[in-house]
């Protein structure tokens, strides 16, 4: 008895959109066995992590302010993976944009005004992209595999913060404490208007439109294309005429840029100054919600919103059932692996072959 | 020896085998003949235990068997030479021997043996050499080696001569006739019929999975083996005199060093190739021709600007685009993954080459998807492409019907330079007719065609002149008056022209 | 510097060598197959919770090592299932694997914070087993890799699928092997980290060592030996950033702590850029699914 698989034509339609609702039906399978072998009840479980933060308005404003960092760097993430550069690295990226942005308050106070802002959410732009440039930069010009450099660099970026706040840009008025200045009201990003909301702020609407643009671009523009197809026909993209190093670095720096910026709308937005830690691993979560996603920019809204109740929900359970707030981490990674599992059956059908079904017939 | 009834294999909708019946016998060399896509290899597969038939028995030695895979052929005396070598590039020669061998001999004895062996069948091979730094010719007899080393009661060569010139195919039957007086069967693959009724005493012929008849190929006529094999009776293509034009393709001391461990440098290649003819490049495949592709196409850019001339003017630097800009348009040898994308939509295939260079298609870098679409339907009703729908994946068509909308999609640009390598590779009967009718046609209204083919029936058929590359120096040009089969294979093997003038 | 210091020294080092060798060699053997298992982080820090678990429960340092090379193979059959049945992707599969991994011990590390740990004790020269298991280990797989047909095999399946499969040999199989013997190894380093080389659980204890064993590999073109050598490069990389301090090097702490990370990117730069020599070493099949019925 085995599995056949047999490649599809053209990726089944129905699949297509089954597949993500099946890969979340089997982990929420999953995780009522792990609560049960925890001892817990699972129905109880399940309802604290994905039903609950949905029930009363404060958690939902948290699972959109989550939410965001997650879409913004997934966005990002989509055009690095669709060209088949494997940055891991977005979470260096997301600290690194965070710290350049949180420069123009901390190094220039002078700028007081309406500019501060956008010349913050400006260099937390820049500062990711040039994160990201350095893998892009070493895989081009040496040949250096980007997964371990761009991971590498995460590990460095956050001891540059963790140096930063301990030691240069220490608040010299906060009693020894390991944060940076509280920025002033003209560093932060506006709370989203005509709504009763306390941390969520416009960065939502960036999100949204981030997503939208990235979405026309990949589909619609020759920029798009080039991406696309270096992703999977590298020989076909140089036949295009399409300068492959030149496509690997423009998309690790996109996605740099776009995780900077979710780095700096973080800390500008509900954080409001810099601390040792200013992640809780989102630039990692965000690998998973692009791919829950099937890396379209638009579809990368909903995954992260589904990857945000884990965050809300682990809290939760963790408060109401003394589960681990480690939980959330091994329901991401299961989410991940149905993900996988399900797009298979996209793209193949699999048939189930038994010595009977296989055999011939004599 | 073996008999095969009855065989059936089903890929989904696909009949490639349809209750096929083989017989042979020992000592006897039997050709399996069909076009591309006529189930021969399938049916070898299934031989070979690489493959379960649907139905069927296969019988060998008397006894009906189930080949449960080809370690099991091979424990039975069944040997397999492949088309495409199964071979380990970056493993030894003897590496690769022992790989096909049963457990139980050390490297050393293999070595030893396969010393003696090549010695016998004047196939000489270094046991130490990676596979990797070999020529195509020596890994073919790796193959063969590989497949004698286990003394095998049947020997299957899948196209052995597809990558062989003239003279290396002859020395190749004559191992294969000397195998066959030992006593060993011989199971022929070709869709060549000039070197069946050369080599075989009998032959299979079939067409799209059925079986057609078996025949001795020594008696029956060319034309009539082309008829079983084809179906119809191909039309000759009438070839009108050329009219000259001015030179719209000039190499001039093209040069360019290996791109990789496998890849092929290029010599002091020359060459002119005026408008309004067909110029063809032969050679076995593996010398260079590729590489020259890349180099007259732009994907990889000459050292210096004036090794290619176009009326004259240096473009060695120019990009693809440049060139395409320019009125140039080129078709490579590889389909999928390189001429077009699997996944990707006909009219996203049509963005691949008009992207960059059709301004109506891209504006300010957006893709303008109805010009792409109407391109699309431009390329596929002058090729007369087949497709279930109207923008199907390109990987979803067969091989014949993407060639031809790959061929398509440059024609429409009604480019006055046209390049294109190994034009009708893997295509079926009609289509490659209609490809080389195309390319005759094009030169006669003026443009200039540069066909590189490794096919030599196909050159002789539409070429007006040939140069021959070989490892990775070109030959001078021959006009077609002067064409000749034996002078043509001489210099594919690597002799220079001097030398076969001399001879 | 008197010669008992320097001793010390020599033994940090090996100590800290050890796992990454143990985890690079596994990772070594999965490549070499054909296939990259990006999830060596995972597997390692499951390992290491698993090794501390088992030895609170038992006592015994050795049981723990046994569970934790358990708990390793497990982590990679899950691994093995996903990209050699249903043919995912083995970059994003891996990752997925560290993740989950990350979360999974966290979960039931949770319990075990603050126990004082069971540690595995010197059986020869002030070196416990693993530290020896090791040097045998590298030893043992370049002869298996280069000297037995089984080995033969392995390579073959990494260069060239196709043809593997094409003369007979179960590419599924031969990669199922190397995938689960690459866990065992993450595994056992894993439990080097929880038991010897700090004798307690942390959480993210591994902290980027599963990463490292990846880029040793690299490093080493695929070689055993050279393995080896960049085991113990890198163990003097980490031990260094100790004894830098004690020494009054006046740099900040976080520097120190990123001379791994950075050592790393240096490394993998300078041996890319050999272009040709990583290209000719590289098993030609690697990270390349595997589709015999397509």
């Amino acid at each position: 008895m085995r599995l056949e698989f047999k490649k599809r034509a053209a990726p089944s339609r129905v699949a297509t959109w089954l597949a993500p609702v099946a890969a979340f039906a089997l982990t929420l399978a999953t995780g009522a066995l792990i609560f049960l072998s925890l001892g817990k009840d699972p129905v109880a479980g399940l309802y604290y992590f994905f039903v609950e933060p949905l029930t009363v308005a404060w958690s939902l404003e948290e699972l959109v302010v989550k939410m965001i960092p997650l879409a913004l760097i997934a966005v990002g993430l989509c055009i690095c993976f669709l060209s088949s550069t494997w940055n891991i690295g977005a979470e260096g990226q997301f600290i690194v944009g965070a710290l350049a942005g949180s420069s123009v308050p901390i190094l220039a106070p002078w700028l007081d005004g309406p500019a501060m802002l956008p010349l913050m959410l400006l260099a937390g732009f820049a500062g990711g992209m040039a994160y990201g440039l350095i893998p892009a930069t070493l895989k081009v010009r040496f040949g250096a595999n980007e997964i371990l450099t761009s991971l590498m660099l995460v590990y460095v970026a956050e001891l540059l913060l963790d140096w930063l706040v301990r030691g240069p840009w220490r608040n010299p008025d906060g009693f020894n404490m390991p944060e940076s200045a509280p920025f002033p009201a003209s560093g932060r990003v506006p709370a989203m208007p005509f709504m009763d909301v306390d941390r969520l702020t416009i960065a939502i609407i960036i999100t949204v439109a981030a997503a939208i643009i990235v979405q026309f671009v990949l589909s619609r523009t020759l920029f798009g294309y080039s991406v696309r197809v270096g992703g999977i026909a590298p020989r076909a993209a140089r036949f295009a005429g399409f300068d492959a190093n030149r496509t690997v670095l423009w998309a690790l720096g996109l996605s740099g840029g776009f995780a900077g910026l979710a780095g700096i709308l973080e800390v500008a937005g509900p954080i409001g100054q810099l601390r040792p830690a200013i992640s809780p691993g989102y630039g990692f979560t965000a690998i998973i919600v692009a791919f829950l996603a099937r890396l379209s920019p638009i579809g990368c809204l909903a995954a992260a919103f589904v990857l945000s109740l884990t965050y809300i929900g682990g809290e939760g359970a963790q408060i109401a059932m003394g589960l681990s707030d480690k939980m959330a981490r091994v329901f991401q990674g299961i989410l991940l692996f149905f993900a996988l599992v399900c797009d298979a059956f996209v793209f193949y059908r699999v048939r189930l072959v038994t010595a009977r079904t296989g055999a011939a017939p004599s | 020896m073996l008999r095969a009834e009855k065989i059936t294999k089903r890929f989904g909708d696909l009949v490639a085998n349809d209750a096929l019946d083989l017989a042979i016998d020992a000592g006897e060399i039997r050709a399996l003949l069909g076009e591309n896509g006529a189930g021969k290899s399938t049916l070898v597969k299934v031989l070979y235990g690489a493959l379960q038939p649907d139905s069927g028995r296969i019988i060998f030695d008397e006894e009906v068997l189930r080949i449960a895979n080809p370690s099991a052929a091979r424990a039975l005396g069944i040997g397999m030479v492949f088309q495409h070598f199964s071979l380990f590039e970056a493993l030894t020669v003897a590496e690769n021997i022992a790989l096909a061998l049963p457990s139980g001999r050390g490297l050393a004895e293999i070595a030893r043996d396969l010393k003696e062996l090549s010695a016998r069948y004047g196939l000489p091979l270094d046991p130490a050499t990676p596979v990797g730094d070999l020529s195509v010719g020596e890994r073919q007899r790796v193959e063969i080696v590989r497949c004698l080393m286990q003394d095998p009661k049947l020997i299957i060569l899948d196209e052995p001569t597809s990558v062989l010139t003239p003279q290396e195919s002859d020395e190749l039957f004559a191992v294969l006739r000397r195998l066959a007086e030992e006593g060993r069967a011989i199971l022929f693959i070709s869709h060549k019929l000039d070197e069946v009724r050369r080599l075989c005493h009998s032959a299979t012929i079939l067409r799209h999975g059925k079986l057609i008849g078996t025949c001795d190929p020594r008696k029956v006529s060319k034309g009539e083996l082309s008829r079983m094999m084809v179906g119809e009776a191909v039309a000759d293509i009438e070839v009108s005199p050329p009219m000259l034009g001015e030179t719209a393709l000039e190499l001039r001391g093209l040069s360019m060093p290996a791109a990789g461990d496998f890849s092929q440098a290029l010599h002091d290649i020359n060459l002119i190739a005026p408008a309004g003819l067909v110029t063809a490049i032969a050679g076995v495949a593996g010398n260079g021709q590729s590489e020259l592709f890349d180099a007259i196409s732009g994907e990889r850019l000459a050292p210096d600007d004036d090794m290619i001339l176009r009326r004259g003017r240096p473009m060695g630097h120019y990009s693809i685009n440049t060139r395409r800009f320019l009125g140039a348009a080129f078709v490579s040898e590889e389909r999928l993954g390189h001429g077009a994308v699997p996944s990707f939509s006909l009219s996203e295939n049509v963005i691949l080459t008009h992207g960059v260079t059709d301004a109506m298609l891209a504006r300010r870098g957006i893709i303008d998807w109805s010009t792409a679409d109407d391109i699309r339907e431009d390329a596929c009703e002058s090729f007369d492409v087949r497709r279930g729908v109207p923008n199907p994946a390109a990987g979803s068509l067969s091989g014949g019907n993407l060639q031809k909308f790959v061929v398509g999609r440059e024609v429409v640009r009604q480019p006055d330079l046209l390049v294109i390598n190994q034009p009708t590779w893997g295509v079926d009967a009609a289509a490659a007719a209609h490809i080389r009718a195309t390319l005759s046609e094009l030169a006669r209204k003026g443009a200039t065609v540069v066909v590189i083919s490794q096919d030599l029936d196909e050159i002789f058929e539409i070429a007006d002149q040939v140069a021959v590359l070989s490892e990775g120096r070109l030959s001078e040009l021959i006009p077609r008056a002067e064409l000749d089969r034996e002078h043509i294979g001489l210099l594919m093997a690597g002799e220079t022209s001097e030398a076969v003038v001399a001879a | 510097m008197s010669p008992d210091i320097f001793l010390a020294i020599a033994a940090t080092i090996v100590t800290a060598a050890t796992p990454l060798l143990i985890a690079a060699l596994g990772e070594l053997v999965v490549e070499r197959s054909g296939v990259l298992n990006l999830g060596v982080e995972g597997m390692m820090i499951v390992g290491a919770v698993m090794a501390f678990a088992g030895a609170q429960w038992t006592g015994s340092a050795y049981a723990g090592l046994a569970l934790a090379i358990v708990a390793g193979m497990a982590m990679a059959s899950l691994f093995a299932l996903l990209v050699l049945i249903f043919r995912t992707n083995q970059v994003v599969t891996g990752l997925a694997l560290t993740i989950f991994g990350l979360g999974l011990s966290g979960l039931i590390g949770q319990a075990f914070i603050g126990f004082p740990g069971v540690k595995l004790q010197p059986v020869l020269f002030g070196f416990d087993i693993l530290v020896y298991a090791s040097l045998v280990l590298t030893a043992g797989i370049a002869w298996f890799l280069f000297r037995t047909r089984t080995g033969l095999i392995l390579r073959a399946v990494g260069d060239n699928h196709t043809s593997a499969h094409a003369i007979g040999h179960n590419v599924i199989a031969v990669r199922l092997l190397a995938i689960l013997f690459g866990g065992a190894c993450a595994g056992a380093a894993g439990a080097y980290l929880s038991l010897a080389y700090t004798p307690q659980w942390v959480e993210g204890m591994t902290a980027g060592r599963g990463w490292i064993a990846l880029a040793l590999v690299v490093f080493a073109t695929w070689r055993p030996v050279r393995v080896l050598v960049g085991a113990y490069l890198f163990g003097t990389v980490l031990i260094l950033q100790f004894h830098a301090q004690a020494l009054g090097v006046q740099v900040p702490s976080q520097l120190l702590n990123a001379l791994p990370y950075l050592a790393t990117i240096f490394v993998l730069v300078l041996i890319s850029a050999n272009s040709r020599l990583v290209q000719r070493n590289t098993p030609q099949c690697l990270g390349k699914p595997f589709a015999p019925d397509v």
